[in-house]
């Protein structure tokens, strides 16, 4: 009665949910529209807890707690971004929703074929997208593979657990596509609140008597730790780093997608007023990762995301930590099925059907489940081959999903100044350079160190998206004028 | 016009507004100075923008306006 109640109650959860995923499939026919898009008929609160379950997954649950103990404060921009994202989301996500419903588009590359009249501008988004969700889908693995390796007292190892995890995961996005992500959402949401909200408030006082002492406790053996530095992680990377995920929060291409499902776009606009408030769920998984400074130190590197886990063993007995578990087994379940579905159909739809031209929507979408298990089987070597911290991994997704940010942005104006060429070579340029900068490890620092520390601070995402903002006026100027001849 | 300034304050609250806050002490409520001024900036920008709704024309009217759909089943 030690190690097996908590991975009893893990296991159970996991078969909830894909029970639930199941029931949702039940009595309905599944073309592509359906199992990707759930039918385009989703109200407020479906399309708000699909939203949300893009936001509270295992980069919250343990990424953000293991950040607060690691970091201290940088992990603020955590409680920062979404806020700032569903500002702009009242004005970004309607007239994509119209235009998506208007031309039956199911995935994001639609709507960049759709608006520049480019096939090749569709493939390269895709192929964009992709890169970015698996450091995304890597990183719920990594979470899977924590929760449960901790869960069994060290009896399975984390990467028997990894490949558990992934097989889950693939097994639920097979049986269900959507419609079991927005139900299992349901579950997953009453089960993470309800955890996260008591942790954050009984481990503070179990451990210090009160959030006065803990942060005062904090602040005596650490000094300034839960404000932002003077370098490395300052106010420069503080702001960049709120700017780039802020406005790469909707280019994201399954939440991007994800905005297709709603039913009407006033959705969107009553979101914009609810999902702030949700944020403050993050207060909790911060209090959660303060209060394991000083109990469990020592946690270095990608280790610091175990902060939560590690304090969980250390105050409660093994069914609360099968509690604990389960739900952090949901928060990696339902967003890494809406990776998984998201990059298998970009591949299908968006890769495999542009070269291999005309070919019947069952075909894609038999081509769809098949990829599912390709998609995850790569994320699995890549969590193997680990070294990342949780957050690291998100941060990479967005300085990469960020750089569609502009093209997206001008494609809804009304005469859009931007051309298909410009768009392809400023996605190219702001790409290029996070990855050139991030695989050889260069920062700015080492690029330009004579320049202001504020310069040399700033995330890097946000200095290739001023890059591709640049290139892309450019090369949109000089294309713009050709299809003109009688303009002499 | 009025929204758009609205819509402006979040930005400036945390983005600019967090430089003159970022210290740890005093805590205020409880919390650290520059966490408790984000969380402040977090529930403003709720209520701001449910002010931007009611004052927004487009959310008057039937909520689907002009493309009424009837849910597929």
């Amino acid at each position: 009665m030690n190690a097996g109640s908590a991975l009893a109650i893990i296991a159970f959860t996991a078969a909830l949910a894909l029970g639930l995923g199941l029931w949702a499939r039940h009595g309905k026919s599944m073309s592509l529209e359906e199992w990707t898009v759930g039918g385009r008929h989703f109200g407020s609160i479906f399309v708000f807890l699909l939203l949300a379950g893009e936001i509270y997954t295992t980069f919250t649950f343990l990424g953000g707690s293991g950040y607060a103990y690691g970091k201290g404060g940088p992990a603020y921009y955590i409680i920062s971004y979404g806020c700032l994202a569903y500002v702009i989301s009242y004005w970004l996500l309607p007239p994509i929703w119209r235009y998506a419903k208007e031309r039956h588009l199911v995935s994001q590359p639609d709507f960049f074929v759709a608006k520049y009249d480019s096939p090749a501008l569709g493939v390269l988004v895709s192929i964009v997208g992709i890169v970015a969700l698996v450091p995304y889908l890597v990183l719920q693995f990594k979470g899977l593979g924590i929760i449960v390796s901790t869960a069994s007292y060290g009896l399975i190892p984390p990467h028997v657990a990894i490949w558990i995890g992934a097989a889950v995961v693939t097994a639920y996005v097979i049986v269900s596509g959507m419609h079991g992500s927005a139900w299992t959402s349901v579950l997953k949401d009453f089960t993470i609140l309800a955890v996260v909200v008591f942790l954050g408030i009984y481990l503070p006082i179990h451990w210090y008597g009160g959030f006065d002492r803990m942060f005062n406790a904090i602040q005596a053996a650490k000094p300034g730790f839960l404000a932002l530095p003077a370098k490395g992680q300052s106010l420069a990377w503080f702001d960049s780093t709120v700017a780039l995920t802020a406005l790469g929060f909707f280019m994201w291409p399954h939440g991007f997608a994800a905005s297709y499902s709603a039913k009407h776009e006033r959705v969107f606009r009553h979101n914009a007023i609810l999902l702030p408030l949700y944020q403050l769920i993050l207060l909790f998984v911060f209090f959660v990762g303060f209060a394991a400074i000083l109990q469990v130190p020592g946690l270095t590197g990608p280790e610091i995301d175990l902060a939560l886990f590690r304090l969980s063993l250390k105050t409660f007995s093994p069914w609360v930590v099968g509690i604990i578990g389960g739900a952090g087994v949901l928060t990696a379940l339902v967003p890494g099925s809406l990776i998984l579905l998201a990059a298998a159909t970009l591949l299908s739809k968006n890769v495999y059907r542009t070269f291999r031209g005309a070919t019947s929507d069952a075909h894609i979408s038999m081509v769809a489940r098949w990829l599912v298990p390709v998609v995850a089987l790569v994320s699995v070597y890549f969590t193997l081959r680990g070294g990342n911290t949780i957050v690291a991994l998100l941060l990479m997704g967005y300085s990469f999903v960020t750089q569609f940010f502009p093209s997206v942005l001008m494609s809804l104006l009304r005469h859009n100044p931007v051309t298909k060429e410009g768009a392809f070579i400023g996605i190219c340029v702001g790409v290029i350079t996070v990855a050139v900068m991030s695989s050889l490890d260069v920062s700015l620092a080492k690029v330009a160190p004579s320049a202001p520390q504020a310069f040399q601070d700033l995330n890097i995402g946000i200095v290739a998206l001023g890059l591709n903002i640049i290139a892309t006026t450019i090369v949109s100027a000089v294309t713009r004028r050709v299809p003109s001849p009688h303009h002499a | 016009m009025l929204i758009r300034l609205l819509a402006a304050l979040p930005f400036l609250g945390i983005l600019v507004g967090s430089i003159f806050l970022n210290r740890v002490e005093p805590l205020i409520a409880g919390l650290p100075a520059l966490l408790a001024w984000l969380v402040m900036w977090v529930v403003l920008t709720s209520v701001i923008m449910g002010l931007i709704y009611l004052l927004d024309p487009e959310n008057r009217g039937p909520p689907d306006g002009e493309t009424e759909r009837s849910a597929k089943p």
